[in-house]
Parts: structure tokens; sequence; C-alpha cells
């Protein structure tokens, strides 16, 4: 098995948490692991990216020019990045906000209406970015969710403990 | 028999490459007697900078080390970070404080180092032979202004010791001038007081000492010292600028 | 074991320094190794060491000089400008003999270039930037794992050799985050152990020994001759002792990239996309830069027809490729430059282009 999943949208969506998360996963998983993220002169509100790169061999490059998982946590990320997907491959749309249609037809397409799911099933539109996690460990499979009670004790420490039941929940949040 | 003057301990019996009439002895002597009589000589560290006084460390009998031109602030603000207890310095010619070195002597005396700068201004570079220092008087001839010093083509001479004394880490900053007997005996009460600031963890202290460079200047060793009286003195006002309670 | 942390390659090696017993850390803000003086700024103070953010990068090797001479264990970090700027340092470190750890999350260049990964400061790091006769050692991790591992061996060779050593990084690892195990910690030496530890130290002479002084300036030609003849065989020693590197596939290779860094993973997933083409491609992986492992290429098989270098410069570490091979191999060169990063997909595209020239 080997995934690599590319996350871009603009700063203060989660992005680089959101990989940030997978990555841990697949480290208690056992799993070789990277995580890169874009970095340039934009701070907040510009545009933000990782790359994560799961796999049961070591990870070769940790950049990707093609991704077997994308997640468009906005309407510019979409039409930027929509060709990077390989045929067959996951897209994850943050349907939220995202006005955009796709052009892919050869991919699957997932829309998670991630923020109207946190703000009405969890109450906190901030664990958005939880829910979008929750859909793409579902869907994909590529870590077990059942690790993520593991990287929320160990990365949500001290004051942020108290976060976790409601990061937990909107795991699930997304879906049947 | 009481001796009434003896050679400090902490000048090594290397003769010196300096000229006649140089006051570069003098400001080491005064250093190493200030030491000396603290009995510090054991502990005490210093930065030697680029310029005739590089080998100053071959006649100061303590541990010491030179720096890249101009960097002796960064190097003794190192220094002093894994020696903390003991007394850190540098000894800087004007080429090296006021011209290449602004940055880390600025940036030093900022942080409230606690160092203590002894800062030689004798007005030219005297190591590459005579050329114009930052601190060159306007009129003052050198080998990169023969026709003397202008201000239309070179600016104005820099006053280090005043614009030390503007920043709040800078505790102790005194001009000082080595031209009379009086000079001299004022020069090594700043300097004691200096290491003093030092030990007290009161901050940056800046001793600014008037010196001569008879061969750079091409005047007699007398000439030096009334030339350096005459006219250094004049725009370099000898002056004690700041000095912390503690220490008065 | 210890266990496996996620961490940023920049946080990583100052914990890695840390552990290692560096205590002293002087620094300015560059991307892309801003972590590493804001990890130390908050760390350092915790255990007993200090931090300075520095006016300038020459300042901070400045200090950092001033620190090591008096017996500190130091690390120094920045990037390609940045380490342009304390070249002077890295000059006097090694006319009088003094240790330290620097590294350079390096970028593309020249000038103020951009701040994306590149590998264009080869020359820089290699060849020794300031002035005069002497060498940087240089090693160049490809994993946050094998530079954190690195650190710790590069306090112990500048230890050794009293000479400096450049971690040659760049802006992926000190951005990218991976599992990694920190080596455990080694305790600092105490203030008033280092006169016994490091004797060459200014530490005060405490009336008990002759003045230590650490002059860079020799006025006699004939002496500075004289101590450059004295301290050159830690250069041979280290030619003998230190060159590093890691061959994959060799034995029937048609074609061998030599990469290092980062550039080599992607180097050899360029080899495995040739392979499943038919084409057997081998690596050599450089571990250090200098001294250059020039016994690597020995192990060049009689398969091999052409050899490729991969790197983000226009070549710069290729011409240390040549001088290795001594003409026995055409050697062509695969790379991007500026900060653009190289793809396996058209490495092994270009690759395949060059095998067919041939």
């Amino acid at each position: 098995m080997s995934k690599k999943i590319f996350i871009a949208g603009f700063g203060g969506q989660g992005v680089l948490l959101i990989g940030q998360m997978l990555a841990y996963a697949a480290m208690y998983q056992d799993k070789e692991v990277s995580w890169m993220p874009s970095y340039g002169p934009e701070m907040r509100g510009g545009t933000a990216n990782c790359t994560v790169c799961i796999s049961d061999t070591p990870i070769a490059s940790p950049l990707v020019t093609s991704c077997d998982v994308l997640i468009a946590m906005n309407g510019p990320s979409l039409v930027k990045y929509e060709n990077m997907l390989v045929p067959g491959g996951d897209l994850f749309i943050n349907s939220s906000i995202v006005q955009e249609p796709t052009t892919r037809t050869d991919v699957n397409v997932h829309y998670v209406d991630c923020i109207e799911l946190a703000e009405q099933k969890i109450g906190n539109a901030k664990t958005a970015n939880m829910v979008m996690l929750g859909a793409i460990i579902r869907q994909t499979g590529v870590v077990e969710l059942n690790v993520m009670d593991k990287v929320f004790e160990k990365t949500m420490t001290g004051g942020k403990a108290k976060l976790i039941p409601a990061n937990r929940e909107a795991l699930s949040a997304w879906g049947k | 028999m009481k001796p009434v003057f003896e050679y400090t301990k902490g000048m090594t019996e290397k003769e010196m490459h300096y000229c006649p009439g140089c006051t570069h002895g003098i400001a080491h002597r005064l250093v190493m007697e200030a030491l000396d009589e603290k009995d510090d000589l054991g502990n005490a560290l210093g930065v030697t900078p680029i310029g005739c006084s590089v080998v100053g460390h071959q006649y100061m009998n303590i541990d010491m080390m030179e720096s890249a031109h101009g960097r002796a602030p960064a190097v003794a603000s190192g220094i002093k970070r894994v020696h903390p207890n003991s007394p850190v310095f540098t000894y800087q010619g004007d080429g090296d404080l006021a011209s290449i070195g602004t940055a880390e002597i600025i940036h030093a005396a900022a942080r409230g180092e606690k160092i203590c700068v002894f800062f030689i201004n004798n007005a030219i570079y005297g190591m590459t032979g005579g050329q114009m220092a930052p601190t060159t008087l306007i009129g003052q001839k050198a080998t990169t202004c023969v026709d003397g010093r202008t201000f239309a083509q070179a600016g104005s001479p820099i006053r280090m010791a005043e614009i030390i004394a503007t920043l709040d880490g800078a505790v102790f900053v005194e001009r000082v001038t080595l031209t009379t007997p009086g000079g001299v005996r004022k020069a090594k009460k700043a300097i004691q007081t200096a290491f003093e600031v030092q030990e007290k963890k009161l901050g940056f202290s800046f001793v600014e000492i008037i010196s001569t460079c008879p061969t750079n200047w091409g005047v007699t060793p007398v000439n030096a010292l009334k030339w350096a009286k005459e006219n250094m003195e004049d725009y370099y006002e000898i002056k004690q600028f700041k000095c912390p309670e503690e220490v008065k | 074991m210890a266990e496996k942390k996620l961490m940023k390659g920049n946080e990583a090696f100052a914990t890695a320094a840390i552990n290692a017993g560096c205590r002293f850390y002087f620094g300015y803000p560059i991307t892309p190794q801003n972590e590493v003086p804001e990890f130390m700024s908050r760390e350092l103070p915790k255990c007993g060491g200090a931090f300075i953010q520095a006016e300038s990068e020459l300042a901070a090797v400045n200090m950092a000089y001033g620190a090591a001479s008096s017996g500190g264990k130091v690390l120094i970090t920045s990037s390609s400008p940045g380490i342009a700027l304390m070249q002077e340092g890295f000059s006097f470190f090694a006319s009088t003999q003094t240790p330290v750890v620097a590294i350079n999350v390096s970028r593309g260049g020249p000038g103020v270039g951009s701040i994306q990964p590149g590998q264009a400061d080869y020359e820089q790091v290699t060849r020794g930037g300031g002035n005069g006769d002497y060498h940087t050692i240089v090693f160049a991790p490809a994993s946050v794992q094998e530079a954190v591992d690195m650190i710790g061996k590069a306090f112990e060779v500048a230890e050794e050799y009293r000479n400096p050593v450049i971690i040659c990084a760049d802006g992926i690892l000190g951005q990218m985050m991976e599992p990694v195990v920190i080596p455990p910690a080694i305790p600092p030496v105490p203030e008033e152990d280092l006169p016994k530890i490091r004797p060459w130290a200014i530490t005060g002479h405490k009336n008990k020994r002759e003045k230590n002084s650490h002059n860079s300036v020799w006025l006699q030609q004939e002496k500075l001759e004289d101590y450059i003849n004295s301290y050159w065989p830690k250069y041979d020693k280290a030619e003998r002792e230190l060159a590093d590197w890691e061959s994959t596939d060799l034995d029937g290779a048609e074609v061998v990239f030599v990469a290092y860094g980062s550039t080599a993973r992607v180097a050899l997933e360029a080899a495995e996309i040739l392979k499943k083409e038919g084409i057997k491609a081998g690596l050599i992986r450089l571990k250090t830069l200098w001294p250059f492992p020039k016994e690597a290429f020995k192990e060049i098989g009689p398969s091999t027809k052409h050899v490729v270098c991969t790197e983000l410069s226009m070549g710069q570490m290729m011409k240390d490729v040549e001088c290795a091979l001594q003409g026995k191999l055409p050697v062509s060169l695969v790379n991007r430059v500026g900060g653009m990063l190289l793809d396996p997909i058209d490495a092994a595209e270009r690759t395949k282009k060059i095998l067919e020239v041939k």
C-alpha cells in the first residue's frame, strides 16, 4: 500500500493540520510516512497546501506531482490542482464553499459539506477540518479510524485536551 | 623599601611592536592593572580586534583571542554566555569599532551585554598605513584624503561615546584621554569602573580612549600628544556620559 | 528503543543538537530554517543554555566563534545567503582550529534567490567559501532521521578534528515532518570542567597555567606556512576516514545515478521507474560532500554505461563526480535550479533520452 495525498486550501482552514493528523495516524500504525508543507511569504489567508505520503515501504520522494487522493478545501485549489489526481483517485471537495464544478469524470468525487456538518452536528464550526479528515479516513481507509484516539491523546494535550470529544465526534459527522 | 612603581603582572615581558609615542602601551597597561588589582588576571577573557592591537594578546597576560575585523563585541557576547561570571572585554580601534564593526558594537550595547569595551580612538588607520578613519577630523590629512578630510566628500567624524550613550543597555559610558598624566589617571579610573559595572552585572560599559598615532599623523611623539589635546579633545568631549549609581 | 516522534526537520535538528550536549545557539531569521532559532529560544534557557538572536548572520557566526573558543558546544544554522555571510567566521574557526557545527537549510540562489529548496551551495560549503587553506567537513543527510543521527556525529567529528562541520540540509528536510527517534541526551560539560575537557579553550588561566591565546594573524609568513603544514594532516585523515556513501543496486546497472540529500530520494524513485521499464538503474548517494567519497565510484561495474548526476544546481556536484571517474564513463546532468524540484518521472524520462543519444 502506498498513498500520496495532497491537501490544499487557504491558510486558517486547518489544511496543514489535516495532513499532520493523517501523518501521526500512519506513524502510530507503524507505516512509513512523510508530511511536507508548502512554505512561503504568505502567512494568513494565503494559499496553503501539504503532501502526505503513506506507505508500507520507505518513502522515496516526499514531494509529488501526481496524487492518489486530493482534498480541495476551496475553489481555487480545485481548479489549480484537480489535474494532479490519478485516474480512479479520490477527490474530496469542501462543498460548503467550493462553487466550481470539477472537470474530472474519471475519479471518485466526494462532496463534504464540512462547515455545515460541523456547525449542525458538532455545534462548532472549528471542527470542519476534522469532519473532512474523518471523511478521508473512512472513505479511503488510508489509516484506521480507531488509531485517531491515540493521535488526539498525543497531540491535544494540556488545555487542548478538552477539545478531544468534539474532534472525535467530528470524524464521524459526514456520511451515513 | 617600599616600591613606588612595579611592572604589572598583567603584562608579559614581550617587546612591543608599537611605534615610539603610540599610546597603545599605556592603554594595555591600564586595562591589565585594573584586572590585576581585582585579582582577576586568571579569570579575565579578552578579545583583540584587527588593527595595530591585533596581537595585543601577546602583551596582555590573560587568556585572549583575536576576532575578525569589527566583530569583537559579537565574539565577546558569545564568550560571556559560556562564562557568565568571568570579566570579558574587547579592545578595539576606531576602524574596527566605528567603521566595519558598527552593527556589532551598537547591538552589543543595545542588548546590554555584560562586557566592557575599550575603544582606542586615534582618528586614523594605523596598521594599514594612515588611511582616513571614521573618526578622522575634518581637515585632518590621511592617505585617502591627502588634502584633509572634507564633509562634502567623507561626511563627519563619528562620536561613538555619544551614540552608545543613547542606548539603554549601555549603563556606563565615558570618554577619557591619554594626552596628560591626569588624563591617564582618569582613564584608569574609568576602566576600573567599567569592570566593576560588569562584575555587578549592571549592563554594558564603554570607555572611549583618545589616543595618538605619531607615525601616521606625521608628528613627533610629544607633538602627537599636543595635537590630540588641541584638536581631538575639542571635537571629542572628555566626559562621563553615564554612570550607574551603584558604582559612583 | 526510544519512542518515534513525528517531527518537523528543523525542530528535530535543534532537539538533536541539544541532546548532543549543545547549549549555545546564535542565529538570525531566514527562511526556511526559522523553526531552529524559534525552538532554541524556547528550549535552551530551560536546560541551562543560552540563545541570542544576533543582529546578522555575521554576528551570529562570530558569537559562535567566541562561545566555541571559550569551550562552549555551539550550533549555528542558516540558509544559503546567510551561510555566505558566515564564511568569514568559518575561515576563523578553521584558522584557530575551533570546533563548531553549522546547518545549512539551503535554498535557491544566487543572490537572495528563492526560498524553495536548492542544492546550489555545494561549492560554497565544500570549497570553503572563506579565505585560506582549510576545509569544512560536510555531511549530507537524506531524511530527518539521518540528519538527526548525523548531527550527533557532527559534534563528535567537530571536536575530534577541531574544525567546522556543516550539515548540508535543504528546504525539504527542514520543513518536512517524518517519524524520528531522537538519540538519548548526553549531559553538557559544566563550565568548571571545560579547562580539563578542552584545554585549548580560553577559559581564564586561573594563575595555574600559561595563558591561552587564539591567534589568526601571522605577521611572519614562514610561521604561518609551518602552522598550516602542522594541521593539514587532519584533512588527509578526514579523507581517509570520514568519506561516506550508500550504494543501491549497482550490480548490473546500466545507468548509475549520483545524488545527495533529498534529491537522492527522487533519484531512487526515478531508478525504480526505469527498472519497471527494463532499464537497470543504480544509485550512489553521497553522505559526505567533503571529503568527497571517491572510493564509491570504484564500485561501479562493467555493466554501467552512463552516470547521471541528479542535483538542484547547474552541475556543481557533477564536477567532483567527473573528477572521481577520471573520464572512465560519460557523465550527464539531470537537474532543476533556482528552487525548482526534480520530479522522479521527469528525471526518469530525461535519463532515458540521455541513454538513447549515446
